[in-house]
């Protein structure tokens, strides 16, 4: 049924490896902004100063209720407009790394709310700062909580690179694309690509939970 | 401070200064009035308990003196300086944080559901305040918090998180935890209410001995009638947001002047 082609494989597998790594490097480029990012934008949220609270409230649902795709053509296009001359790999980078800093700050929100009333007082009956509580009592017990979901978003930005292929990121989508177009055959690279994106996700996802249930032990929060 | 006729000192002077003093404090959420201009003197050294019918404002009177509640009228005061406000310009203002961390340092608490950081052992809730806040050395923090936990007969389980211990070993870590940060005034909300009842004697026994061998200021709320007549120099039983009666333990309890303390006294002895 397929006209399946070895010596073709062979041939474009070293193209796509090299592309692998720079998918794995946007992903994580990409998860880095976002780790941050995305605590900036929880942490926004939960000042005694209303306005930014709102604004940036507003801000993550803005982000969360738009694509990736549109936020990613924006920046890079829309972008030198204002101004704001960006490459592609910049481009990618700030629009991946914000879409999803918008929903960790949703994971790290989850995470923090989930801490008592009785954690703060207590930090605030042995006179804590603010700043130590969440550094040393709220964060600490937030993170393992928060786990499972950042893990998720680690394999849906790595399963969202292909996205940067638009705008011309030459990661794993674009190589596939220029292969598939070079030598009108795309059955190999795209059925590679697909295997690669597999072979690189199940077992993220498997070492995001080992990792999991590791920190909880760590922290001594194991039931 | 909406009362003009009442005058807050800037600072409380003179040969017996109380180390607590609520002055006409008021506080209300929403409509409710929760303490309703209460008058309450604490003196050094001395153990104050607090009795009272659920909603009468007990719990809330240790959490304004822990700032953990914004006060809405009145004043208090903790080792003769104001703690709600502060001195600016020979007038007092509503404290900032920097004051209400300074005076905080004076305070501890102990909570009904001892609240131990559970991602710490015993023995690092007990360094935790130390180190952070006061900027003690770790040795130096862990040889004091050791003593503590000795004290309180939690050495053996230093090493152990909270999720590992009794409802009784925590709270006895959570006194040891606030004992470490050398507190003058040490307060007490129900700290037996959430334990099981075999457990309760290896609290007040630590209390016990807090009382006899310390010169700390206590404030303590109880339903433990038995024990707040054998520890306690004076007793306060609070009605809606006011002192409905108070005095020393025998007088309070065995010849109440009031209706309400009568009512509520044989309420709670005819629940035992
Ligand atoms: N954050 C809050 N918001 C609204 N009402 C509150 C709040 N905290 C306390 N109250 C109310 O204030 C009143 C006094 O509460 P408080 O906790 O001081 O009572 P208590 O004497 O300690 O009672 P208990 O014996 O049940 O612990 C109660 O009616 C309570 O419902
Ligand atoms: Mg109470």
């Amino acid at each position: 049924m397929f006209d399946w082609q070895w010596d073709f494989t062979w041939s474009i597998l070293p193209r796509l490896i090299e592309a692998t790594g720079k998918t794995l490097l946007a992903a994580g480029g990409g998860y880095l902004v976002a780790l941050v990012l995305g605590l900036i934008l929880a942490l926004a949220q939960r000042t005694p100063w209303k306005p930014l609270t709102l604004v940036v409230r507003e801000l993550v649902e803005f982000i969360r209720s738009t694509p990736l795709l549109l936020q990613v053509f924006f920046i890079y296009y829309v972008g030198p407009q204002i101004g704001l001359r960006l490459s592609p790999w910049t481009a990618g980078l700030t629009a991946i790394g914000l879409h999803y800093a918008a929903y960790l700050s949703e994971v790290y929100r989850g995470g923090i709310e989930s801490i008592g009333k009785g954690q703060w007082e207590a930090a605030r009956a042995i006179n804590m700062s603010t700043a130590a509580t969440y550094r040393r009592i709220i964060i600490p017990q937030a993170l393992p909580p928060s786990i499972a979901g950042m893990g998720n978003y680690l394999v849906g930005i790595f399963k969202d690179t292909p996205m940067l292929s638009v705008i011309g990121v030459g990661e794993l989508m674009h190589t596939a694309n220029t292969i598939g177009a070079e030598n009108y055959r795309y059955l190999e690279p795209y059925t590679l690509v697909g295997l690669i994106f597999l072979a690189i996700s199940l077992p993220a996802a498997w070492l995001v939970r080992r990792f999991e249930a590791a920190t909880r032990r760590r922290l001594g929060l194991s039931k | 401070m909406t009362d003009k006729t009442i005058h807050y000192p800037l600072k409380l002077e003179g040969p017996d200064v109380p180390m607590v003093r609520f002055m006409n404090v008021s506080k209300r959420y929403g409509d409710l009035v929760v303490l309703d201009r209460l008058d309450l003197d604490v003196a050094a050294g001395e153990m104050v308990t607090i009795i009272g019918p659920s909603g009468s404002g007990k719990t809330t009177v240790l959490r304004m003196i822990m700032t953990l509640e914004k006060i809405d009228e009145g004043v208090i005061y903790i080792d003769g300086e104001p703690l709600t406000h502060m001195e600016k310009n020979g007038k007092l203002v509503r404290a900032n944080q920097a004051h209400m961390r300074k005076m905080r340092s004076k305070i501890g608490m102990c909570f009904q559901h001892f609240n131990l950081f559970p991602h710490m052992t015993a023995l690092e809730n007990c360094m935790e305040g130390p180190v952070q806040v006061l900027g003690i050395s770790k040795d130096e923090a862990r040889e004091r918090a050791m003593e503590l936990l000795e004290m309180v007969g939690m050495a053996e389980k230093s090493d152990q998180h909270p999720s590992r211990l009794s409802g009784g070993q925590q709270q006895r870590v959570a006194i040891a935890r606030a004992l470490a940060m050398r507190p003058k005034v040490m307060l007490f909300d129900e700290v037996t209410s959430a334990l099981d009842p075999e457990v309760i004697n290896e609290v007040t026994t630590v209390i016990r001995n807090l009382v006899d061998q310390h010169s700390l200021t206590m404030l303590m709320v109880t339903h433990q009638i038995g024990f707040a007549r054998e520890i306690s120099d004076r007793i306060c039983f609070f009605f809606g947001g006011r002192i409905e009666e108070q005095g020393p333990p025998t007088d309070l309890l065995d010849e109440p002047q009031e209706d309400r303390t009568q009512q509520f006294l044989s309420a709670v002895f005819d629940a035992n």
